[in-house]
């Protein structure tokens, strides 16, 4: 009976992945070390994370072997923390313009309001 | 819904998989999740503190994009003198290093828990209690480095905007406690296991309701490195 709804797994899985969840720490502090820059630095700090978080929910969670219905309950309420990313990233981009207008800096103002 | 279904109960095979099995574990006014109850009450806590998180990350990305203030470089901010040398973000990468190695020996103990097997089990999670005090250490000289050395007040910032020192204080400073309830959480159930608490019923589930408990902390940790420490 305790082996029904027992996640049972050769430990060899776990270290493989403990091995990977190092790997691609290493990889996302050397992009730092390395100094990249731009959107090389953007995007490759975003896959590590990305591939990491992937690995512990996946495998260390044993969300790949749960039900579907569990699996969606869990993944997409958190989709709609992108919304707010969308909503609070016009806010932002609307106060630094202000900012830049009120606090006197011309340049960053010009950057992100339309001229009249 | 007044009269009562009369037709045979559905016959207990294995449940359908992919989308129907959605559909049919969704819509039976009945259990929806099949796992233990304990482990579905931590996912949704597990939930909850998602949304938290989220939004602390998306507060700190609203004011670190509309400061006009030039933003400190976490890099050079955390780098640690090693023989003459400033090593940047070394200190943030072994705290990373040491938290997904305890990450690595609570996925073992879920497996010896499940094998029954108490001494390996309760060894595995006070390794795992013990790598996340060392955590909750570092990040103690993290504060006080940044408090005592730098200056860094919750509403200032010699470093430059001030609002690195809020969202910095307010977000690891809430991981750091959720990191501190984990340690004592897997130590009492270490204690527990090892005292053969649940070798009655056999009922091993505890340590894996921990673990979750456990990766889910490191994994905020793998967001708040890629976006405050790393961008």
């Amino acid at each position: 009976m305790e082996h029904a709804s027992g996640q049972q797994h050769p430990i060899g899985l776990y270290l493989k992945v403990w091995g990977l969840l190092f790997v691609l720490s290493t990889l996302s502090y050397l992009v730092d070390y390395f100094h990249l820059q731009g959107f090389l630095r953007w995007f490759l700090i975003v896959a590590f994370m990305l591939l990491k978080a992937g690995l512990i929910v996946s495998v260390f969670m044993h969300l790949r072997w749960e039900r579907l219905a569990l699996v969606y309950a869990i993944l997409i309420p958190p989709l709609c923390l992108l919304v707010l990313v969308g909503l609070m990233q016009a806010e932002a981009n609307y106060t630094f313009s202000t900012r830049g207008v009120f606090f006197g800096d011309e340049s960053a103002a010009t950057a992100h309001v339309k001229p009249k | 819904m007044a009269q009562r279904n009369s037709s045979p109960p559905e016959s207990p095979l294995t449940p359908a998989a992919g989308w129907q099995g959605v559909v049919v574990d969704w819509s039976g006014d009945r259990e929806a999740f099949k796992v233990p109850w304990g482990k579905a009450m931590m996912w949704v806590f597990l939930l909850s503190d998602t949304f938290i998180f989220g939004c602390f990350l998306t507060g700190y990305m609203t004011v670190r994009m509309s400061t006009t203030v030039p933003w400190p470089n976490p890099s050079e901010v955390f780098a640690l003198t090693i023989g003459g040398t400033a090593v940047p973000l070394i200190l943030i990468a072994i705290m990373t290093f040491i938290l997904i190695s305890s990450s690595g020996t609570m996925a073992m103990a879920v497996n010896f828990a499940y094998r029954r097997d108490r001494a390996k089990c309760a060894a595995l999670m006070l390794a795992t209690a013990l790598l996340g005090a060392c955590f909750v250490g570092l990040q103690a000289f993290e504060w006080t480095h940044l408090i005592v050395e730098e200056g860094v007040r919750p509403w200032s910032n010699p470093l430059g905007a001030p609002q690195f020192g809020s969202t910095f204080f307010m977000i690891t400073g809430f991981h750091g406690l959720h990191v501190s309830a984990g340690v004592i959480y897997l130590a009492i159930v270490a204690l527990k296991v090892l005292g053969g608490r649940y070798e009655k019923s056999g009922n091993y589930q505890i340590v894996e309701i921990a673990g979750l408990y456990w990766h889910f902390v490191d994994l905020v940790w793998v967001f708040i490195f890629a976006f405050f420490y790393l961008w």
